[in-house]
């Protein structure tokens, strides 16, 4: 399965070579074009069968979370700072693979016998905390790691054995699991559109690899595949997750970033009741997405998130279910397939 | 033009389904304009050709106003909602929306732990009149807009989303009373601007104008203890703006609308504004940076539904943008 393969790859926000690889061979000898940008985007092109000056792109992030070393101490502990949105609360006692030759590290944490309560109840900023990589000098740490090394969590891709629902977890979903859905939909090409699959980078520094490939492609329309926020855990009252895990891909009406085009919002939905695939709204308002910065590119493009729910996102281990991931490949090919000029020509 | 203000405000329309008002000015321009076309972003944009002999000037007013989007309905038919653009929670509680396919819903507030306190959002919800999440007509993704008639007091319109079908208003009646100008005055009535000028920001790249001037409301200083210390007075003609929150006036700019007003007995006022920006800021910072500038109709109670403005000062701004465009400019 690629997502395995995507999800262990090294790859933070400007480091992303590893998960080019992957990706490059999976879809290599599946289009018609492939060029790597100057961000490191993978731009790939299926000539369409039908309407062969209709550009849509489909986007996925090949960028994760992680941690650049900015210093190293005396002791040989390396201290870093974040890449992208990391929550402080999940960086303790966390393994950690660091630079090119991916050697695991520690984050460092005091033994609770030696914290009191108070410090209990408090979280350390990630700058008081540093990485342990058992050394116990600043030469010899030097020998191994250079300041500007890029760090990610350490957590192995695995299939969950639970009986209901096909569930997996690993590092990096987000956006790993839109890299997959791309994939597959690159598998079943071509379409009768022209097709422009876009891997792209920096999406978690701020959309930036995803804004210029937009200016590059400038397509006539964009979906921008995600793995996104699920809290479908216990809640108090009767309130809204952003979304569920098991009630098929996502469709993002508004989030922080983008104000769905209405008309692919509407393709996806009478797609989905159409094949009877399941489909759930992402709560609006929430998170931001490369299509933010897609539609704006130039004139505009219509362009829509549509996303693989995924718990436990930024954090060392994210968890989402295959049925779901399965969902999305069905309900982009079905919606591919419809996707002709005249989607676009109502307003 | 008071007609055409008051379907202009009453028209439902939140940012990202401005589909209704973008109908409603295609039917007020209809033949006005050279040419016509709505963007990939939703922007409408009229062409209205010069001699030949002047620049390519961008007005652009938005044409979408602040709502509110579904994002949950509970078991018993309640709807909660999130915010698109500005919304203030103060000012929206025990009133009214309407949702796209006409349901009307009122906005009401749960017990506060402090009644004193200033309810976050999370403390709104909407009553459709539905009594389980199955009868109830909206669903999470349904986009609303606030309820309010156009009243006249005094002098002064007041109504919702004033800001900026106002905007709207001054320029389908600058298109209407335009008869020649050297220039080739793009009309645009932009999208999306509430959650970040993101319609001016397409719009503009695509016309690429030599200048660009955005029409917006801005706020007033002349209530009881103003929510910002401004020198903006309502009836004191159009305000020509040197600074807001996004954009610093181009210097030319500025100063050609001051000269034209002076020259031709137009009220004016200048606008510096703290917070918020416009369209023009978009318009500014396209491409390799195009010179922008901005006048403002000055408005109580901007992002309520009782958007309060000065009759006198719409139509001295239509004056002062008829004035502007009929002469060669000179930066």
């Amino acid at each position: 399965m690629t997502l395995e393969a995507l999800s262990n790859a090294f790859g933070p926000s400007g480091c992303e070579a590893k998960v080019r690889r992957v990706v490059i061979d999976a879809i290599a000898d599946k289009v018609d074009e492939l060029q790597v940008d100057h961000l490191g985007n993978v731009i790939a092109h299926q000539k369409g069968t039908q309407y062969p000056t209709f550009k849509v792109m489909v986007s996925a992030h090949m960028d994760e979370v992680g941690f650049m070393i900015t210093h190293i101490d005396d002791n040989g502990l390396l201290h870093f700072t974040k890449v992208g949105g990391i929550d402080d609360r999940v960086l303790p006692a966390k393994v950690v693979r660091i630079g090119p030759s991916e050697m695991r590290g520690v984050i460092s944490v005091k033994p609770v016998h030696l914290t009191d309560r108070a410090e209990r109840n408090k979280v350390i900023s990630y700058d008081n905390m540093a990485i342990d990589i058992g050394v116990s000098s600043k030469a010899e740490a030097e020998r191994l790691v250079d300041r500007g090394d890029y760090a990610v969590f350490d957590v192995a891709f695995e299939d969950l054995a639970t009986s209901s629902s096909p569930m997996a977890k690993g590092k990096a979903f987000d956006d790993r699991a839109g890299c997959a859905v791309l994939i597959e939909l690159i598998e079943r090409g071509p379409y009768p559109f022209d097709f422009w699959p876009v891997f792209t980078t920096m999406e978690e520094v701020g959309l930036r690899g995803a804004q210029v490939a937009a200016y590059r492609v400038m397509p006539d329309a964009a979906f921008a595949l995600e793995g996104t926020i699920c809290d479908d855990g216990p809640r108090d009252g009767d309130t809204s997750p952003t979304t569920a895990v098991g009630k098929g891909p996502a469709i993002s009406p508004m989030d922080r970033s983008v104000i769905a085009d209405r008309r692919l919002v509407r393709l996806l939905i009478e797609t989905a009741e159409a094949e009877g695939i399941p489909y759930q709204f992402k709560q609006p308002g929430k998170g931001g997405t490369d299509a933010g910065a897609i539609h704006l590119a130039k004139t505009g493009v219509p362009s829509v998130p549509v996303s693989v729910p995924s718990r436990y996102i930024h954090s060392p281990v994210c968890m989402l279910s295959k049925e779901d991931l399965r969902n999305t490949v069905r309900l982009m090919t079905a919606t591919l397939q419809r996707m002709t000029p005249d989607v676009l020509s109502t307003r | 033009m008071k007609d055409t203000i008051k379907k202009l405000v009453e028209t439902w329309g939140p940012s990202g389904a401005e589909h209704r008002v973008r109908a409603l000015i295609e039917g007020e321009i209809d033949g006005l304009a050279d040419e016509t076309q709505t963007d990939a972003l939703g922007n409408l944009i009229a062409l209205k050709k010069g001699d030949g002999s002047g620049k390519k000037v961008m007005l652009s007013a938005h044409m979408d106003e602040i709502g509110v989007i579904v994002s949950w309905v509970d078991e018993k038919g309640f709807v909660r909602i999130n915010p698109i653009g500005g919304v203030r929670p103060l000012y929206e509680a025990m009133g009214r929306v309407a949702f796209e396919n006409g349901t009307i819903g009122v906005i009401g507030l749960e017990k506060m732990e402090k009644p004193d306190q200033v309810p976050p959002f999370e403390k709104l919800y909407v009553d459709v009149g539905a009594s389980s999440r199955e009868d109830c007509p909206v669903q999470v993704g349904d986009f609303g807009s606030f309820v309010r008639p156009m009243v006249e007091i005094g002098g002064h319109l007041t109504a919702k989303a004033m800001d900026d079908r106002i905007g709207c208003a001054v320029l389908i009646q600058t298109l209407r009373e335009l008869d020649s100008s050297p220039h080739d005055v793009y009309f645009c009535f932009s999208s999306q601007e509430e959650v970040g000028l993101r319609g001016a920001m397409t719009g503009a790249f695509g016309i690429s104008p030599d200048v660009g001037i955005a029409i917006d409301v801005t706020g007033a200083g002349d209530t009881p203890e103003p929510q910002s210390k401004m020198a903006t007075q309502l009836d004191n003609g159009p305000a020509i703006k040197v600074k807001d929150g996004g954009m610093l006036a181009t210097p030319w700019v500025k100063e050609w609308m001051i000269r034209t007003a002076e020259a031709n007995a137009i009220p004016y006022q200048l606008e510096v504004l703290a917070g918020g920006t416009t369209d023009a800021r978009a318009i500014q910072t396209t491409q390799a940076g195009i010179p922008a500038g901005c006048l403002s109709i000055v408005t109580r109670y901007i992002h309520s539904p009782s958007e309060t403005l000065s009759y006198s000062d719409v139509l001295n701004s239509v004056k002062l943008l008829l004035a502007m465009l009929s002469k060669p400019i000179e930066s």
